[in-house]
């Protein structure tokens, strides 16, 4: 009998922490008394979350930012994994402050948001880690199982219950058709490890038809948690129907995840069938760009915009993926996978706030989800509508705005792949997107307030971050080059130049 | 080693608009000004040394800058100016001072994000005239639709949202295929953003044509060029006084400026392979619209018909590719940032009194205004392109060019002498002339100090160019000859 050797864990600590602290809130939850719980809970949690930070980056110090592999190599820590769990810190962070309020006013201010939050987090973050398809589904389905059970947090919503609904029997689905697919793989490659299943697929050890025939399932159950087309539906609905507190969460942190396994498993896994899978990242990229904008423009409420805008945005994020193989070979991937990374980062960035303002706008009783909801922001709350303004015409692409640098990186990295008509067809279909975004900077600064609206009521933890947020999207976009650096950095982690 | 003058004319007014917004709601309105005022002049005052320390004696780059800014695709912060842009800066910062003074009390509500919405935009403005770098020029030339786009919509007339939007997307849509221009141009040089590099880039006829035309449906937009410009009447009579004249005298020559900046250096062989196409929409923007504009019945749409009509004559200049025709085309920008300027102030001047700007409201101003109506005969006058004003120089180069290159162009260009004359003299003899047409004429009262102060700016500017317009020929001749010799020596 061999002897149990513990593995080297400190790169695993920002998530056994948060397992841990997890764990405690639910339990401290239970015992405090009602008039100490909420603040305590909500104290707790975001103290879980800044500690994952500090952990996180104690972990990128002692590794220097190589690749660290551990649980016997199913989980990787490189630096495209601490980027990215970073960010999704701040971001979820973000959305603790901001539905704070919120959720206090519908009574859902209680353990439960926060631990199913906390371990959607944890779940995010074994995505983002994984080197092996096991690990990877793991952490697929204990974020989406934390994310259904929030979108029903509110029993007593109809609506709500059936964006749940929608969102766990699709969810199911995809996570089905995931998992046949990473079956299919094994079964051809006889691994779970997706660095040894690219070297055994260049190795040509594997039978091509049932690699790419479970490909077009792993695409599919990809395409799901992104929220592209045709694998859009549940978006609008979920993104509606839920609560706006659960709608920031799911329409800000997931997205990273998402794009971290796009990484894991089409460049670590599968890049040797890049080929096959740029087609179809092709064909979802434009049909997601087309159905986004042109949907969003006939939306009247807000959240519903911002569910058709992601769909848009995702499309283009595909396309900085799809630009990597340039006539059949991945010399300048790099530049093109660190251009998607950016672009996912900045749309996570730029919904969060825009998510944000919903909420700040919502009160007890009224959700802001309307347009018209914005009507004379600007007399009502100017510093408000000023942020919202920047993150609209952020999301528009338009400069001085981080927005326009991400539309730039992936349209450069269309066109170095000759790729030069998608470019254009991108670049007619963000015009197209410019105006939805503009209507609403129009309701909040040509429209009078319709009369008697209440003031806005946004407290002043909620105002401070929010206006850090929406700056950000402003000093991102004057200053973007150390982003777009680290986004470079990270992906030639994953995948060193002329491997 | 000199001050980063270039720098401070971009950042000066950002910075000051920043602040004037600060001071928040409208009971601080007097600080808000005061800010904007503040940051115009100092605005101005810093693009002098521009001028007098410009070296005419060549065509290089001066007063550059350069500092990396997102290494990721070699971009840098590239400031720098030759004969062709340094003019530019200057009128811009200038039109902003008056700019500013003219809205001193005529804006009421939202005075400091007005006063910002304007400092800001100059900065930009200043910015697009004096980038050297491809990426930092699209920031610049697309950011200032954000300002514009706000002070259409807030301050403007009542069907302001409909012009507001045209304008933004119709400009978008051309920049947006600027960028993926920019783009192939990146990937083609190797990697680099730097304009002057662009210059040198080896590219076959195709190529070029293409990127032509992309650069075309950005400029020509902008310009704006017939069949394009229906954006423009719309802009220009939604928007309050000062958003059309920033529009007209600062704006339009964006377009332009991208014709000489980017076009013809970069592209020549395409230059000229398609100058017959843009002389054909030169031509019937100078005429046709010309036309147009004489049965106009709202004054800011007959100046806004004129500016295209004018602008015309800029881009026949260009692609006649000869030293007049260039610098006719450059003095008439400039030229026409003055006049327009000042005729839509003029129509601002009678329209804060009547807020009227139909035609057939006026009648006999003269008796009740004097001073104006001397002034704005200047400035119509100047619109018709008389000697002694500067509208006549850079006419008459043009057409002067014009004849060198081909006489039935030249012949039609100068029916434009004729319409120009036609339409202003029409509206000015309906509005001022005659006996006063009502009571509201008869109750009118004449410029107070601040309007004489902006409008008498502005007839010196006129008359001193007219006069005098060496000092600005001769900065921009060495600049224009490089520019012709390279055009012509092509890149096949």
């Amino acid at each position: 009998m061999s002897e149990y050797v513990l593995p080297p864990l400190l790169v695993a600590y920002p998530e056994i922490w948060l397992l841990a602290m997890a764990c405690v809130v639910l339990v401290v939850d239970l015992y405090l008394p009602e008039a100490l719980r909420r603040t305590v809970v909500y104290w707790l949690s975001l103290g879980t979350v800044g500690g994952c930070a500090v952990l996180t980056v104690i972990a990128v110090q002692a590794t220097g930012g190589q690749p660290a592999h551990t649980f016997n190599d199913m989980f990787v820590a490189d630096l495209m994994s601490h980027t990215l769990k970073f960010l999704s810190y701040v971001a979820v962070a973000a959305c603790f402050v901001y539905s704070r309020r919120y959720l206090a006013d519908r009574d859902m201010l209680r353990g439960e948001y926060f631990v199913l939050a906390l371990f959607a987090l944890l779940g995010m973050r074994v995505m983002i880690s994984a080197s092996h398809l096991l690990t990877l589904y793991l952490g697929l389905e204990l974020m989406s199982l934390c994310l259904y059970s929030m979108v029903a947090l509110n029993r007593d919503s109809g609506v709500a219950t059936e964006a749940a609904m929608k969102y766990f029997v699709l969810g199911a689905l995809a996570s089905g058709v995931l998992l046949y697919g990473m079956s299919m793989l094994y079964g051809a490659t006889g691994t779970l490890y997706l660095e040894e299943m690219a070297q055994l697929i260049a190795a040509g050890a594997a039978n091509k038809v049932v690699l790419v025939f479970g490909l077009v399932f792993v695409v599919a159950g990809l395409a799901f948690k992104l929220g592209v087309v045709p694998f859009h539906m549940w978006i609008p609905d979920v993104y509606d129907g839920a609560p706006n507190a659960m709608t920031l969460l799911i329409g800000t942190a997931p997205k990273l995840a998402a794009f971290a396994m796009a990484m894991r498993l089409l460049v670590n896994g599968l890049a040797e069938l890049a080929v096959d899978w740029q087609q179809m990242l092709l064909l979802m990229a434009v049909a997601s760009m087309a159905l986004g904008n042109f949907a969003a423009i006939a939306q009247s409420n807000i959240k519903r915009m911002l569910a058709y805008s992601t769909i848009s945005h995702m499309g283009f994020m595909l396309l900085g993926l799809l630009a990597g193989v340039v006539g059949g070979n991945l010399l300048s991937a790099p530049n093109a996978w660190s251009a998607a990374m950016f672009y996912s980062i900045v749309y996570v960035l730029m919904s969060l706030g825009a998510f944000g303002m919903v909420l700040a706008l919502s009160r007890s009783g009224f959700e802001a989800d309307q347009i018209a909801d914005y009507r004379g922001l600007n007399q009502r709350a100017p510093w408000l509508a000023f942020l919202m303004l920047l993150l609209m015409f952020s999301l528009a692409g338009i400069p001085p705005t981080v927005g326009f640098y991400a539309k730039l990186a992936v349209l450069d990295a269309a066109i170095k792949a000759d790729q030069l008509w998608l470019a254009v067809f991108a670049v007619m279909m963000s015009l197209i997107g410019a105006f939805y975004y503009l209507r609403v900077v129009k309701v909040m600064y040509f429209d009078e307030p319709a009369a008697g609206v209440a003031p806005v009521e946004a407290g002043l933890d909620l105002r401070v971050v929010l206006s850090a947020n929406g700056l950000a999207v402003l000093a991102l976009g004057i200053v973007p080059g150390p982003l777009m650096a680290l986004c470079l950095a990270a992906i030639q982690g994953v995948y060193p130049l002329g491997r | 080693m000199h001050a980063p003058w270039l720098s401070l004319s971009i950042w000066i007014p950002i910075l000051a608009g920043l602040a004037a917004m600060a001071t928040g709601g409208d009971r601080n309105a007097p600080v808000a000004r005061a800010i904007a005022l503040l940051g115009a002049v100092a605005g101005f005052l810093v693009t002098i040394p521009l001028y007098t320390g410009f070296d005419a004696s060549t065509s290089a780059m001066q007063f550059v800058e350069s500092a990396p800014w997102i290494p990721r695709f070699n971009v840098n912060y590239h400031l720098g100016v030759d004969g062709i842009s340094v003019l530019f800066v200057l009128l811009n910062s200038f039109v902003t001072v008056l700019v500013v003074v003219a809205g001193w009390e005529v804006i009421r509500s939202r005075v400091s994000q007005y006063m910002a919405a304007f400092l800001i935009m100059s900065g930009l403005l200043n910015g697009v005239f004096s980038a050297l770098d491809g990426a930092l020029f699209y920031v610049f030339f697309e950011s200032t639709l954000i300002p514009m786009y706000l002070v259409i919509g807030v301050w403007g007339g009542p069907n302001r949202v409909y012009a507001a939007l045209k304008f933004f997307l119709f400009t978008l849509l051309g920049s947006l295929l600027l960028l993926v221009g920019f783009l192939y141009l990146y990937g083609k040089s190797g990697g680099s953003f730097a304009i002057l590099d662009w210059h040198g880039v080896p590219l076959a006829r195709e190529a070029q044509v293409a990127l032509f035309l992309a650069f075309f449906a950005a400029f020509s937009v902008k310009v704006p060029m017939w069949p394009v410009h229906t954006w423009l009447p719309d802009a220009h009579v939604e928007a309050p006084t000062g958003g059309s004249a920033v529009l007209a005298a600062i704006m339009l020559k964006l377009g332009a400026y991208g014709f000489v900046r980017f076009s013809l250096p970069i592209l020549p062989d395409a230059s000229h392979v398609l100058s017959g196409f843009m002389i054909a929409l030169s031509l019937v923007a100078v005429a046709y619209i010309g036309l147009v504009a004489l049965v106009q019945e709202d004054m800011k749409k007959l100046i806004a018909y004129s500016s295209i009509s004018h602008m015309g004559f800029v881009t026949l200049g260009f692609f006649i590719f000869n030293a007049y025709g260039v610098e006719g085309a450059l003095v008439q920008m400039i030229s026409h940032g003055f006049v327009s300027a000042a005729l839509f102030l003029c129509v601002g001047v009678m329209y804060d009194r009547m807020h009227s700007r139909m035609i057939s409201d006026y009648g006999g101003v003269v008796n009740t205004m004097p001073k104006f109506a001397a002034f704005m005969m200047l400035f119509a006058m100047a619109n018709c392109g008389l000697p002694a004003t500067s509208g006549f120089v850079g006419e008459f180069l043009v057409i002067m060019g014009a004849m060198k290159f081909n006489f039935w162009i030249a012949f039609i260009a100068a029916t434009t002498l004729v319409f120009g004359a036609a339409y202003t003299l029409w509206m000015y003899k309906r509005v001022i002339f005659g006996p006063v047409a009502n009571d509201h004429v008869a109750a009118l009262e004449d410029i107070n100090g601040r309007e004489f102060a902006v409008l008498g700016l502005l007839a010196i500017a006129v008359l001193g160019m007219g006069l005098y317009p060496a000092p600005l020929t001769e900065v921009m001749h060495v600049s224009v000859e490089n520019l012709l010799k390279h055009v012509a020596a092509g890149k096949l």
